[in-house]
């Protein structure tokens, strides 16, 4: 009967829903196996452009990657949308962790309300997904990347393939949603044959680069003042229970997309510094030892977005995934720090990918290529752009601090890149401004060591120790920042970090220089014969002595 | 809110068509009260939505619900919270009490921590509201004592793949979609949600615990307060 069919505006809404709602999945999948922990904040003003009325961050470069992988369409019979996660190690062995598929399925629900019951189940099963991510395998193995192995995704439409996860994969289903033209499902099957590669295993192997990155630092300022987010677009408050956007008009592609695995994290090559940036930077040098590998980095605490300058980055330590192109003709770049104006570009960096690796990232994209990167982002009211609101403070004032922020290990960004732009605190702006820089760090410039003989002892300290500048470099080493687990940020002076750092490399005892240690030694060796030449003439009187005491 | 005496006592029955669900875990001491932040924040999640801003004609809006990641320090663990300080604040509060009541109550460690859903239904002078349950959730917890460092580096994992699988069980229940309170009108909100809070929005909630003493015998918090209140008399 006429009267159980959707009308043209149920449908159009339905239709929208799903849309958004297969984006929102990926982005909740891929933001979990970034390595980090997420935050977003609530608010109880209605902004009318949050999906499912749920603050989920849209990742540009991810919602690309999807809309590519979609063209145009929908999930249908037949027709799912796949995430797949797999994790890539150092030689370049990859497993396939989890496929995260959504599916529709011909069982329909006449009856359901589409504007109202579909869309909050829809929003329920997405309060389901951000906890299902964290309970499968591959979430404490995404926690834990970076050293030995990173985390890919790749999204795929059409046909779900699990073969790739071995024998023996499990399921588990994070829900379903009834609509009048079908059911939505959405299920992870997930690998449980670890076998050659347990998260214990991991646990066990020390850090290539002796520094530990710590992904279970706390923010420094506690989660009782909540990260901004990243602005959204104000949109209208037109009072609908849902919020209304526009639909992007973009040209479809026909070919379904089967895009190489992108990657979750970001790589940056060995660096080949030109000249020592003018503010040095509080790095640690250790050697790496020619582990190709050891390049990549985890995304750890680069921010992703063009924040508008002083209203925070993206909540903390939101991780730049990157789409890794394959080939150079389609690479994915990264977007630098801070469109506002000002922002010094990154320089390119010559990329050494792994042997014949091509899906690692590649050229970090300087200032004018940052709106080409994403080129859907002004589409939808839904995605991530720059907050109109830059009244926090003008980019001029702001770059006068110039700070060093950890970007993650093994990152070779100049120290004239990372400006207060890419802080990824909220404030920042408010950050006190009197910041020793890093001449004054002691840690960077130490005082001089007191002159040491041996040619030995110079190489016992690292090599930030012996005061020099970082004008020797040696090419298998590569500076990293340093930020010792569960410190606060460095910007207060005399925090654990700065401490920590500058009680790292004490003057060495004397006693324990191995000259001296050497010498005695020496000494006593020479010695030995002479004691026991005495000892022998004395032979009698022990004897003797013996005799008293039995 | 913990345990505010609106209407029927903790330990009455549920209502007929009140949902219910029993989660049982084994921890360590330490181990309480993330276990069970972890569970009741993942119950929460599902059962919280975003400020309800009414307009005219009957429509609203509805703000945005954030979330955070939490990392466990005692089991090797990690959940997904709504981003509400105050929400949590009420959750650490009610579980400070029942791991105090566990540690205090002398008794072999075991007891259980409801968190029950209702409604309210106004009823007239001289009658108190009525409060109708419609979905409990009850986690009986076990307190184990382990003996070497060894031990309880295993437990970390133990503990952790077991609430890994609660949390797909809540999912499952969640999904069901079964009954949920019809969405009120603004006068009926305070009936269906709690609107205290100033960022989300949970389904009125109320948590409550029992201590089992060594003898298997529970004893509630509310029937202690009704000894202690008659005695006061």
């Amino acid at each position: 009967a006429m009267d159980t069919d959707l009308s043209s505006q149920d449908r159009k809404d339905l239709d929208k829903f799903i849309k958004f709602f297969a984006l929102k999945t990926v982005q909740v999948i891929v933001q979990a196996r970034l390595g980090e922990k997420i935050c977003t904040r609530s608010s109880s003003s209605p902004t009318g452009s949050d999906w499912f009325n749920l603050a989920i961050k849209d990742i540009p470069e991810v919602t690309h990657e999807a809309k590519k992988a979609l063209a145009g369409q929908l999930p249908a019979v037949g027709r799912s949308m796949c995430v797949e996660i797999s994790l890539k190690t150092s030689e370049g062995d990859s497993m396939e962790l989890e496929i995260w598929c959504l599916e529709m399925n011909e069982k329909c629900d006449k009856e359901i309300k589409v504007s109202y019951t579909v869309y909050n189940r829809l929003s329920l099963l997405l309060k389901s997904l951000l906890a299902i991510t964290r309970v499968t395998p591959a979430y404490r193995l995404s926690r834990k990347q970076g050293h030995e192995y990173v985390i890919l995704y790749r999204i795929y439409f059409g046909e779900v393939q699990l073969s790739g996860l071995g024998e023996g994969f499990q399921t588990v289903r994070v829900g379903t949603v009834g609509t009048p033209v079908g059911t939505i499902t959405l299920s992870c099957a997930y690998r449980i044959n670890l076998a050659f590669m347990s998260t214990r295993q991991f646990e066990r192997t020390p850090p290539i680069m002796g520094i530990i990155i710590d992904h279970f630092v706390d923010r420094p300022y506690p989660s009782s003042s909540p990260m901004h987010p990243c602005n959204y677009r104000a949109g209208e408050d037109n009072g609908a229970v849902y919020p209304s956007v526009e639909d992007s008009q973009e040209v479809c592609t026909t070919s379904f997309s089967t895009s190489p695995p992108s990657q979750c994290v970001f790589t940056v090559t060995k660096a080949h510094f030109q000249t020592p940036p003018p503010v040095v930077m509080d790095t640690l040098r250790v050697p790496v030892m020619g582990l190709a590998f050891s390049h990549q980095l985890s995304s750890s605490r680069l921010s992703y977005q063009p924040a508008a300058l002083g209203v925070g980055s993206a909540d903390m330590g939101y991780p730049v995934p990157f789409a890794g192109g394959l080939n150079a003709a389609h690479p994915h770049q990264l977007i630098g720090p801070g469109k506002e104006g000002g922002v010094p570009p990154i320089p390119s960096q010559p990329v050494h990918g792994t042997q014949a690796d091509q899906e690692r990232m590649c050229t970090p994209v300087n200032e004018g290529h940052c709106s080409a990167a994403t080129p859907s982002s002004s589409d939808d009211t839904e995605t991530v752009s720059n907050s109109s609101e830059g009244k926090c403070g003008s980019p001029h004032d702001l770059l006068e601090t110039i700070f060093v922020r950890k970007v993650g290990a093994f990152v070779n960004k100049p120290i004239n890149q990372v400006t207060m732009a890419n802080l990824d605190i909220p404030f920042a702006m408010f950050a006190p401004k009197n910041v020793e820089l890093e001449d004054n760090d002691p840690m960077v410039n130490p005082p001089d060591s007191p002159e040491t003989e041996s040619p030995l002892q110079g190489s016992l300290h690292s090599e930030g120790s012996s005061g020099s500048s970082t004008g020797n470099t040696h090419d298998d080493f590569v500076m990293i920042d340093f930020k010792p687990a569960f410190s606060k940020d460095d910007i207060l002076p005399m925090d654990l970090g700065t401490f920590y750092r500058e009680f790292q490399n004490p003057p060495q005892l004397s006693s324990l220089s191995i000259d001296i240690g050497a010498q005695s030694m020496a000494e006593d060796l020479d010695s030995l014969p002479e004691k026991l030449a005495v000892h022998e003439k004395n032979v009698k009187e022990f004897d003797a002595f013996v005799e008293t005491l039995q | 809110p913990l345990s505010t005496r609106c209407c029927a006592p903790a330990g009455a029955a549920p209502a007929m068509n009140c949902r219910a669900e029993v989660l049982e875990v084994s921890v360590e001491g330490r181990q309480v009260e993330e276990a069970m932040l972890a569970v009741l924040h993942t119950v929460l999640l599902h059962r919280s939505t975003g400020k309800f801003h009414y307009k005219k004609e009957g429509t609203y809006s509805i703000g945005t619900v954030g979330t955070q990641d939490v990392d466990c320090d005692f089991i090797d663990f990690a959940y997904v919270r709504v981003s509400s300080e105050e929400l949590d604040r009420a959750l650490r509060k009610a579980v400070g009490e029942f791991k105090d009541a566990l540690r205090s109550s002398g008794s072999d460690g075991m007891g259980q921590i409801s968190l029950e859903f209702y409604q309210k239904k106004k009823s007239r002078w001289p009658f108190s509201d009525e409060c109708i349950p419609w979905e409990l959730w009850t986690i009986k917890v076990n307190v184990v004592n382990l003996a070497n460092e060894q031990e309880r580096q295993i437990c970390r994992e133990k503990v952790g793949e077991k609430l890994c699988e609660k949390i797909i069980n809540i999912v499952e229940v969640m999904n069901r979609h079964e009954y949920l309170p019809k969405m009120p009108t603004q006068s009926e909100v305070d009936n269906v949600f709690d609107t205290s809070l100033k960022d989300v929005q949970p389904y009125l909630y109320k948590i409550s615990y029992q201590i089992t003493d060594s003898l298997g015998t529970s004893v509630t918090t509310t029937m202690r307060r009704l000894i202690k209140d008659t005695l006061a008399l």
